[in-house]
């Protein structure tokens, strides 16, 4: 499956300064994998040591949050639109 | 964002000296790296949220008394230039105490205030944050102030872009109540309504803040300045009780910024002389039906599981709230916690507060006199010590939650014998 991952701009030094890349894997993790094959370092800037989404970054799936369709092993299809976003807004703020 | 960051990033261009006052650098609240200033939100390391740092000077209170009746008489502790009062602003801030006896001697507390933010220029507490935000806006060269918002943040935003005279940008949910809506576009921002729920409006905010050069999303770009604000809380509390931490505040909780820089704020009056270096314990209050911050709480948890949110509190509807792995580790540093009242609770307790101190205030204020009152009877809160609630904002801007619950005793035909008969029953 092939995804289109949009990237931070705090990313866009992995990427060439590129805001949107493709990436395969039929789930989230796989994404991740390719991503770093195709980027090294950038896996590192969203998951943690032991591996799991860092706290501060929301990553969505399509329009869903991934912690609400199963973290990393969200499914992927192909065309997919992955976003990858700081979590600072953080919601509805008054 | 105008650049690409890298992880020693040279000073935004352009800067005048003292553009942010006594701030000297941004810092990572997660992993500590420091940033220089500029329209940076997120850690390169680690993504952690940004804030503000400084190396402030001797400040003393008679020159803070000596200042304007509004947040800028503590400009010295804040992000802003020197200068700021004599830009077009909505000087929001230094809103009332309120001394609560009457709602003290109902709850059983011995001494109690109400601040009383629905005093500000919108009526809510956001004209705070929005204030300097404006201002990070104005020395970064950035000429849209936008927000993604449902209520309190959009009127703060539009009504501070008209004062300044520059443009504004707000969007909201397509099915966003008509008087919310009316509310922010009577400034005559750019008002967009987005097809999607606040979660899709957040995330395409946060999405274009990415993208759009010029462009100061509040709570996005210039979170870091933005949040800064909301210490003013803290800063007024205390010279208002004559230069005095008290004993125990109740605070809000939506994305958890307003508690913890009330705690920065008043741990800032400690370590530069202005107050008595004493305990203080904050308490943190939701609505049950957005609560992830206090279930975090009572799992013994130091990070916060995102929930779809369920109440009439809008203003405290946040899921997945920024500050709140921050919120769990000041209540429990200072020795309070997190607690939570349902909807039914928190539309009484602005009954209460309405019936007891002639206060109406939004269902956040409902909310933070509801937990004040679970949280004495569950014998947490020591009546004995003294005690601030905070009401965020104006019960006016939240109608609805009270809507069923008063209304006219009776309606009567145009004559006297009908208001006797009627007066008498009452009386009898």
């Amino acid at each position: 499956m092939s995804a289109t991952v949009r990237i931070p701009t705090i990313l866009r030094t992995y990427t060439g300064g590129v805001g949107e890349v493709s990436a395969d894997g039929s789930t989230l993790a796989e994404v991740l994998d390719s991503l770093e094959n195709n980027h090294p370092g950038i896996r590192a800037r969203i998951l943690d040591d032991a591996g799991a989404l860092r706290r501060f970054v929301n990553v969505y799936v399509g329009d869903d949050d991934v912690r609400f369709i199963g973290g990393l092993d969200a499914k992927v299809t192909e065309g997919t639109k992955i976003s990858i976003i700081p979590a600072v807004a953080g919601g509805a703020d008054g | 964002m105008t650049a690409v960051v890298d992880t020693d990033p040279a000073p935004v261009p352009g800067l005048r000296a003292g553009a942010f006052g006594n701030a000297t650098h941004l810092v990572c609240r997660e992993c500590g790296a420091s940033t220089a200033l500029g329209p940076f939100y997120a850690c390169t390391e680690c993504f952690g949220p940004l804030e503000a740092g400084y190396e402030f000077p001797a400040i003393t209170r008679e020159r803070i008394e000596a200042g304007p009746r509004s947040i800028w008489r503590y400009a010295p502790l804040l992000p802003v230039p020197a200068d700021i009062a004599t830009f077009r602003s909505t000087d929001p801030g230094f809103t009332r105490l309120v001394d609560a006896r009457n709602l003290a001697d109902d709850l059983g507390l011995k001494k109690l205030w109400i601040k009383d933010d629905s005093g500000n220029p919108t009526h809510s507490f956001k004209d705070r944050v929005v204030a300097v935000a404006l201002s990070a806006a104005r020395e970064l060269g950035l000429q849209v102030l936008a927000c993604p918002s449902t209520g309190n943040l959009a009127n703060a935003v539009a009504a501070a872009a008209a004062r300044a005279g520059i443009k504004s940008v707000v969007l909201v949910p397509a099915n966003l109540e008509q008087q919310k809506i009316l509310a922010s576009a009577i400034y005559d921002t750019t008002l967009i309504a987005i097809e999607g729920n606040y979660d899709d409006v957040n995330k395409l905010a946060s999405e274009i803040a990415a993208e759009e050069e010029g462009w100061a999303f509040v709570n996005v770009n210039v979170r870091p300045y933005y949040a800064e604000g909301s210490k003013t809380l803290g800063y007024e509390i205390a010279e208002q009780l004559g230069w005095r931490i008290p004993d125990q505040v109740v605070v809000p909780v939506a994305s958890g910024a307003q508690l913890t820089k009330i705690d920065k704020g008043f741990r800032e009056l400690i370590k530069l002389g202005l107050v008595e270096d004493k305990p203080f314990v904050i308490f943190g209050a939701q609505a049950t039906g957005c609560s992830p911050v206090a279930q975090a709480y009572r799992a013994g948890l130091d990070f916060v599981a995102p929930v779809k949110p369920n109440t009439i509190a809008k203003s405290l509807a946040i899921g997945n709230p920024a500050d709140g792995p921050y919120v769990l580790d000041v209540v429990r540093r200072t020795g309070g916690l997190v607690a939570d009242v349902d909807d039914d609770t928190l539309a009484a307790s602005i009954q209460r507060l309405a019936r007891t101190e002639g206060i109406f205030a939004e269902t956040a204020g409902g909310v933070t006199v509801g937990v004040t009152a679970k949280l004495l009877s569950d014998g947490v809160l020591d009546p004995e010590a003294e005690t601030v609630v905070i009401n965020s904002g104006d019960g006016l801007k939240t109608l609805d939650a009270v809507a069923d619950r008063v209304g006219p005793k009776i309606t009567i035909p145009p004559r006297y014998e009908a208001f006797l008969d009627f007066w008498k029953d009452t009386n009898s």
